[in-house]
């Protein structure tokens, strides 16, 4: 049961450098909140300011109704994963699982009970005598999560916690965490700059860009409406593809104007951006891989040639150079398009979003 | 396959081309140390007196008379009381100072080399300035004892304190040796595992012992082989502060190794006294190992 407010929060260093710039969160009790963003956004920071391990310059931390800027990091009931797992070297599974309420001084049996309850529920029954320089990196994480699930927090704290690990490893690792999720029922704050775990993983997903907040939303929200440029092509697996487009009027009919051709848009965004007063003007326009079609010369908004197409297995990403531009589509149509063949693409004009090209927000999604 | 592997094996395992790198590095080892130690153990039979071109083999009578003889067993006393008295203080003491210095501040780089420096001070030098601090009248020593109204000690001039004040140049001396370990194994202490205890409830003290102490243990492992090696072989400073006096009180094994044998001239019982060091050296060491097995974490 915990709820975490920040409230303002800034972090600035002794030489000047803000790493958080007055950010603001809620997070509700049960939620699994993902901190992602890319290196040195201030997500990692701001986990650490949760934790107690990092000194808050300004605003206010609450957990539960209470300010806990000034408590100690031992009196925040708070656990935390670390990157680098950080078990004791010199301890076993089972000292490093029972530390925390040694330290407490929780009568020994009750800790036998509990150790070995935890072990059984991550499958570390057979490893309780080992140290961890005999464990894989995939134990090693069981073994920081069964020392952080023990002590029964209020919230848990993982500071990206899988990026040691393998690809499928951490595929299998991302699914157990999902799982103690549920079966632990409460507050996760996660890090990450992996945005399949923070897609998969989160129930919210707060989005962090040079120490500020860009966006926090559900990750169906954050994929389908982004509030910037920036959220936009974070979130997703090829990046969205970006290009410029004029937005005229032609005939009735709101359009974007490519390099190759046109993109008659539907009413709402036509709406959106006469309302703006976007026509006539220059417009940023984005659509992801997965909403890029193949179509005939006609319809085509853009031209180009194959570079690249990568099969991987049940869809295929085929890399278009169209003259400066590349853009990439994610199809289920699996035939091989030739290195070099000529192909003509659209993009579904009801899923794209379109920005302001000098502030960078979103004006129709 | 396995043709190519035979084939392989026998190129590689022949005796010339093993020699060929085995050699630079065995040829040494055999001149200055292999050979020497054989060499001491056959003279450690004999009645060698160092001068004479000839001795006569007397099997174990040099032994039998080095165990019959208290001079021995004072001198291996000595010897025990030299090494446990200078082990201990100087992987505290360094320890304790590396903990003070291991956060960078102003100047903390002159306090270091200052500690430091004595170890790469030849000891003789050392020992010459510490005789004249341990100078009964006028000496630096005691006149810090009589300001703060203690009663000034005889030092190297006494039999009661010429074994501290040897112990206390010694510590002295390698104190700045083991900080500068100390130093860098701390620096190496992953700020993670202090971020954990400190989540788990671990500081101060507690967090010194559960996870300072495992984490540095190779390094205390390391020193405390050094330093009783160090100990043991501890030569210079007793010459020049003491010659082993007054009545003894300062002769360990190895300067009773040196008086047997260019004092003396008995070199069949000093090589004897050598042996003895050798096995006491290794035993030492050995059991080291054993016992570290259960408190040095890698």
């Amino acid at each position: 049961m915990a709820e975490i407010i920040l409230k303002n929060i800034t972090k600035e260093y002794e030489n000047g450098f803000q790493a958080v710039k007055n950010i603001n969160l809620e997070i509700k009790d049960n939620e699994f909140v993902i901190l992602v963003g890319p290196s040195g956004c201030g997500k990692s920071t701001t986990l650490r300011m949760i934790a107690g391990l990092e000194d808050i310059s300004e605003g206010d931390l609450y957990l539960d109704g209470n300010r806990i800027n000034d408590v100690p990091p031992q009196n925040r009931d708070i656990a935390m994963v670390f990157q680098n797992y950080a078990l004791y070297p010199h301890m076993t599974v089972y000292q490093n699982i029972a530390y925390s309420l040694k330290i407490k001084k929780v009568p020994k049996d009750e800790i036998d009970r509990r150790v070995k309850e935890v072990a059984a529920s991550l499958g570390l029954t057979e490893l309780l005598d080992r140290r961890p320089g005999q464990l894989s990196g995939g134990q090693k994480q069981r073994v920081a999560m069964g020392r952080a699930i023990i002590r029964h927090p209020k919230a848990f704290l993982m500071d990206e916690p899988l990026s040691n690990l393998d690809a499928k490893l951490r595929g299998q690792m991302r699914v157990e965490i999902a799982d103690l999720y549920q079966r632990l029922n409460t507050t996760f704050i996660y890090v990450t700059h992996d945005q399949t775990e923070a897609m998969t993983l989160g129930t919210k997903i707060v989005v962090m860009k040079d120490g500020e907040i860009q966006q926090t939303d559900s990750p169906t929200n954050l994929f389908n409406y982004p509030v910037n440029k920036f959220v936009a092509g974070f979130i997703g697996t090829p990046a969205m593809n970006f290009f410029d487009a004029e937005c005229t009027e032609e005939d009735g009919m709101v359009v974007l104007r490519t390099a190759d051709g046109m993109i008659p848009l539907p009413e709402e965004k036509a709406a959106k951006l006469k309302e703006g007063g976007w026509l006539g003007k220059t417009v940023s326009a984005g659509i992801r891989p997965e909403h890029v079609r193949l179509c005939t010369e006609a319809e085509a908004a853009f031209k180009g040639t194959v570079s690249v197409f990568e099969l991987l297995g049940s869809n295929a990403i085929i890399y278009v150079q169209c003259g400066d531009q590349r853009i990439i589509m994610n199809t289920d149509e699996t035939d091989r398009q030739e290195h070099g063949s000529e192909v003509c693409l659209k993009p579904l004009a009801e899923k794209l979003h379109i920005f302001d090209p000098e502030t960078e927000r979103t004006i129709t999604n | 396959m396995s043709k190519k592997k035979t084939k392989y094996k026998r190129r590689y395992d022949s005796l010339p081309t093993v020699l060929l790198f085995v050699l630079p590095a065995l040829i040494p080892l055999i001149v200055f140390w292999i050979y020497p130690i054989l060499r001491s153990i056959y003279l450690s039979f004999t009645n060698w007196d160092y001068i004479s071109p000839t001795y006569k083999i007397v099997w174990f009578k040099n032994y039998a008379s080095l165990f019959r003889n208290p001079r021995f067993y004072e001198a291996l006393w000595h010897t025990v009381v030299f090494t446990a008295g200078t082990l201990f203080p100087t992987i505290i003491l360094g320890l304790i100072l590396a903990l003070l210095l291991v956060k960078n501040f102003r100047g903390s780089g002159i306090v270091k080399f200052i500690l430091f420096s004595p170890w790469i001070t030849p000891t003789v030098a050392i020992s010459i300035v510490w005789s004249w601090i341990y100078k009964v009248d006028g000496g630096i020593a005691n006149t810090i004892l009589t300001n703060l109204g203690m009663t000034p000690l005889k030092w190297i001039n006494s039999s009661d304190t010429a074994m501290l004040s040897v112990i206390i140049v010694t510590i002295w001396k390698s104190l700045g040796y083991s900080m500068i370990f100390y130093l860098s194994a701390l620096e190496r202490v992953p700020g993670e595992l202090y971020e954990a205890g400190a989540l788990d409830g671990a500081f101060g003290w507690r967090q010194f012992v559960d996870i300072t102490l495992p984490s540095i243990s190779p390094t205390t492992f390391f020193l405390s082989i050094i330093t009783m090696v160090n100990s043991l072989q501890a030569y210079d400073q007793i010459q020049v502060l003491t010659q082993g006096g007054p009545a003894g009180s300062t002769r360990t094994l190895l300067y009773m190794y040196y008086q047997l044998g260019f004092q003396e001239f008995n070199m069949g019982q000093a090589t004897a006294v050598a042996v003895v060091m050798i096995i006491l050296t290794a035993g030492l060491s050995l059991i080291q190992f054993k016992v570290s097995e259960k408190w040095v974490h890698y």
